[in-house]
């Protein structure tokens, strides 16, 4: 268990890891089909986030604002909102608005849930339009954790109350299940796991689903707001699935919401990267679907193992410093030292259950600033695209991963879940090691630390 | 104290746009429209302040909020400098729930004294955002406290989020200039030669299309407000003979309150276009003969601009075959509406129609002059719209910034981008010689005629 070294005196954030939560909660929403995100809050929160989310997926991205001023803040936003609904209702014409707050708002303190009801009443127009609200103040966590918001939210707005199966309900779809898709999986990932999800003949309802959305393609037609995702329609019936598949630990709570207003179970993954995790998926998928795996995928297992044995020469005892979101830290850390890798740098955003279980001796929530001083020695930094100038400064190679990552073309397609995906992401990363390997030259040791190498021993001897 | 400055800044007189307004209007602000919620789009009077200083390269910036303001947005844009890249670190307060309820001023103070204490910079710019503004924290005194405690300049930029828009941000970027920074130091020595560019933020190294201009001129750039900027020569600034106002509506208020206090005259040209790059040196040359520079200037100006624009035209010569008949649909604002169109056309391009967005009155009638009776001025044209102008293949090219790449790209049509994000550097001479040779590029590229071509199934079904 990692000593985890939390900066409550720290003053100032030099470099910041994090990205802010509504972000992280409209990035949920382009999920989401014919879906506008909006934001309550000054016009430059919505700038901000727009940009950057531009940058990464080099896509339009729908985002509005309430363009809240300094009056209106303080006279309250109630009215700004109303006047943003009806704006977007009228001119785009989405199905869904997710509505988020921000640190102005909240700062503010508003009765957001109140003040809609109200209005939803004064506008029967809106009567088609669903408004889902997802209470994102910037000051507490981060893009994950606002991510996680959202799909909370959307889950007890959208997804009806009441058991999968009893009268009055339509019976549960046999071959039906749902995925509740973390923010540490992109577009291609989702495109992946619902092609294995598919082989043992089942459909999967992803929620949010970016591969929808954000995949990067050209539609032939202007449309105002999210271009796919996951349909009204299909949230609406997450109840009638046989199972849900929760990916990443901040989708918990959004899985036990489910549960509780339909009954469907959950099955909880961290990640899908690595054998361990996809030997899980695979079984669970199994016994869900009553099918054993299709010869696709024990192929592609053989291949993973491969690639584990090739390429474990070159990772073996590679010092690795990583700074990512808590469940995205989890993926590959425990990913990177089922290689052999010790993780002797972890830094992440925010706190979160999953924090004592990163592989290290010593954890910090902080910013890049302190990758920067501790990563000194390391063969490999990981970390987003704001990472590059650090990597460059300090001469180590940079695997970027997280969010953003607005200096490389394809963030969206980028694979590490499923057997392959974790093929590739060996072959990725053990190609930078190999790269970087004439650097081991004559007289060039290094001593190493020794709690590094006691922590893995220890950990294996415990796993052992 | 913020309100006053607020009246002030949106009063100023010298602003044309703001003369033709009634009281009322001016009041609303800058924006050329009033904010509508739901479609609003645009930066902050934040995002505007960091806009206008941050490319003081050797300063800390140092923003005190919450994650969103600095986390989305740090190191995001393309100033560049030549030597320290200080300006670049992401700093900021990240105010946390506990210091909201608290009040975040004491952690400001220990931020700020942190700040010095690792980077050891020439002076810390402080950033007001909403959150700290809305609970109170009073930035002005915990800026002076630290400046006395560190005996560093510590300058409060009091310009949270929802006072405004962009523009009116990095009018009060300039305000803090005036009051805080300008005029606090001398400069070693002068010359008859000394200038400052006001509103130029180098972006994509475009002052330094323009630097060696100078230098072949013997003028000297005392200050550069703010691109590629070093703290110390802003400190100078007020020793500068002339102020040329490259972005007119961002510092405005700036070169006006620098002619009022210092004396230095001031003059709005700007760096985009053959024609302009040429009137705009010419009229520094002027303006330094004026007062007192010797008068042999304006011949070895006149000798230059002769030399550069007889060169940038025959360097230009070679794209022409290829461009001529192009149709181009231009849409930016403010100089560039109608600055650009002239080497667009000496291409033999057609400017089906310029965005006047940003304009002002005199911007419009220029493009009108050169574009003739036929061409359409636009003020904003809708996404949807402009989807289905480029779709039907009314432009062959849309020049814009990065918020309609996408309406041009999905519609399978070239793009150039001429705005802030962009990568190539397109001030001067050799700039303009290179925005038309990035043009050629893209119109020229082979994907256009495969991406184009119908997919296997498409006629078969």
């Amino acid at each position: 268990m990692a000593a985890i070294i939390d900066h409550p005196r720290k003053a100032v954030a030099i470099n910041p890891l994090k990205t802010s939560a509504p972000l992280g909660a409209a990035l949920a929403f382009l999920g989401l089909d014919a879906c506008q995100p909006l934001f309550h809050g000054s016009q430059g929160c919505t700038a901000f986030a727009l940009v950057l989310m531009v940058r990464h997926f080099r896509e339009a991205i729908p985002l509005q604002t309430t363009a809240m001023t300094e009056i209106s803040t303080i006279l309250g936003g109630a009215d700004h909102v109303e006047q943003a609904i009806g704006t977007i209702h009228q001119r785009a014409k989405p199905r869904i608005i997710g509505l988020c707050t921000t640190g102005l708002t909240e700062t503010r303190g508003e009765d957001m849930a109140g003040d809609l009801k109200l209005m939803k009443a004064r506008h029967p127009e809106w009567q088609d339009l669903s408004v889902v609200f997802a209470p994102t103040p910037d000051y507490i966590g981060g893009l994950q954790e606002g991510w996680a918001i959202a799909v909370t939210a959307m889950i007890t707005s959208l997804v009806p109350e009441g058991p999968a199966t009893p009268a009055g309900c339509a019976p549960a779809v046999r071959d039906q299940i749902n995925v509740l898709a973390g923010s540490h999986l992109t577009p291609g990932d989702l495109e992946a796991l619902r092609e294995i999800i598919e082989s043992f003949g089942l459909t999967p309802i992803i929620l949010p689903d970016l591969s929808g959305s954000l995949d990067g393609h050209v539609p032939g037609r202007y449309i105002p707001h999210t271009l796919g995702g996951t349909r009204l329609e299909e949230i609406r019936a997450m109840g009638r699935s046989i199972h849900t598949l929760a990916i990443g630990d901040h989708m918990r709570a959004a899985a036990e919401a489910l549960a509780q207003r339909t009954g469907v179970p959950f099955t909880l993954f961290d990640h899908l990267t690595g054998l361990a995790a996809n030997d899980r998926l695979v079984t669970l998928l199994s016994e869900v679907s009553g099918r054993t795996a299709p010869p696709l995928l024990r192929r592609r297992r053989s291949q993973l193992v491969d690639a584990m044995l090739d390429g474990h020469f070159y990772f073996a005892g590679q010092r690795v410093a990583i700074a990512a979101e808590p469940d995205l830290l989890l993926a590959l850390s425990e990913f990177l030292t089922g290689l052999g890798c010790t993780l002797s740098t972890a830094v992440t955003s925010a706190p979160s259950p999953v924090l004592n279980r990163i592989p290290t001796n010593r954890l910090i929530i902080g910013d890049l600033d302190d990758l920067e001083r501790e990563a000194t020695g390391c063969g490999l930094l990981i970390t987003h695209a704001q990472g590059a100038e650090i990597a460059k400064r300090m001469g180590i190679p940079l695997f970027r991963a997280g969010f953003p990552l607005f200096d490389r073309l394809g963030a969206a397609h980028r694979i590490t879940v499923g057997y392959r995906g974790s093929r590739d992401l060996i072959f990725e990363i053990g190609n930078i090691f190999m790269d970087h390997r004439a650097e081991h030259a004559p007289g060039h040791h290094q001593r190493h630390q020794e709690d590094d190498d006691e922590y893995s021993i220890g950990s294996q001897a415990a796993a052992g | 104290m913020l309100k006053q400055k607020l009246q002030d800044v949106l009063n100023e007189p010298a602003c044309a746009t703001n003369q033709a307004k009634t009281t009322q209007d001016r009041r609303k602000g800058c924006s050329a429209k009033a904010l509508v919620p739901g479609a609003a789009a645009g930066g902050c009077a934040f995002d505007g302040a960091k806009v206008a200083l941050q490319p003081i390269a050797d300063a800390a910036h140092l923003v005190h909020g919450p994650i969103a303001c600095e986390g989305n947005s740090w190191d995001s844009r393309h100033a560049a400098s030549s030597g320290p890249q200080l300006y670049r670190t992401g700093l900021t307060t990240d105010l946390q729930e506990l210091d909201i309820i608290h009040g975040g001023e004491k952690k400001l103070f220990r931020a700020i004294g942190d700040v010095i204490a690792r980077f050891d910079p020439p002076a810390v710019f402080v950033y007001q955002t909403c959150v700290p503004a809305l609970i109170g924290d009073d930035l002005v005194k915990v800026c002076a406290l630290a400046a006395a405690r560190f005996d560093k300049p510590v300058i409060p930029v009091n310009a949270p989020g929802f006072v405004g828009t962009k523009n009116l941000g990095n009018k009060l970027g300039g305000e803090a200039l005036l009051d805080y920074v300008i005029g606090t130091r001398e400069p070693q020595h002068t010359t008859p030669y000394d200038i400052n560019v006001l509103g130029e933020y180098n972006v994509a190294g475009e002052l330094w299309q323009v630097t060696p201009l100078f230098e072949r001129l013997g003028i000297r750039l005392l200050a550069s407000i703010t691109g590629d900027g070093r703290y110390h020569d802003v400190c100078c600034a007020h020793r500068a003979r002339v102020n040329m106002m490259v972005c007119s509506q961002a510092l405005i208020n700036l070169a006006r309150k620098m002619e009022e206090r210092w004396d230095i005259p001031y003059f709005e040209g700007s760096f985009y276009g053959i024609g302009d790059t040429s009137s705009a040196l010419r009229t520094i040359a002027e303006m330094l003969v004026a007062r007192g520079a010797p008068a042999e200037l304006l011949a070895r100006t006149d000798a230059l601009i002769a030399q550069e624009e007889a060169e940038a035209w025959s360097r230009l010569v070679q794209y022409r075959p290829a461009l001529a008949g192009k149709r181009v649909l231009l849409y930016t604002g403010g100089v560039k509406s109608w600055s650009v169109i002239s080497a667009l056309q000496e291409m033999g391009m057609i400017v089906i129609g310029t965005s006047v967005r940003k304009s002002t009155d005199s911007d419009k009638q220029r493009a009108r002059e050169l574009l003739g009776p036929d061409a359409q001025l636009f003020d904003q044209i809708p996404a949807r719209e402009m989807y289905r102008m480029l779709e039907a293949g009314e432009a062959d090219i849309l020049i814009s910034g990065g918020r309609t790449q996408f309406t041009a790209l999905k519609a399978r049509v070239p793009w150039l981008d001429i705005n802030q994000e962009r990568h190539h550097a397109y001030a001067g001479y050799d700039g303009m010689v290179e925005m038309v040779r990035q043009i050629h590029r893209e119109l020229t590229n082979p994907i256009w005629s495969q991406i184009r071509a119908p997919a296997p199934w498409e006629g078969q079904e």
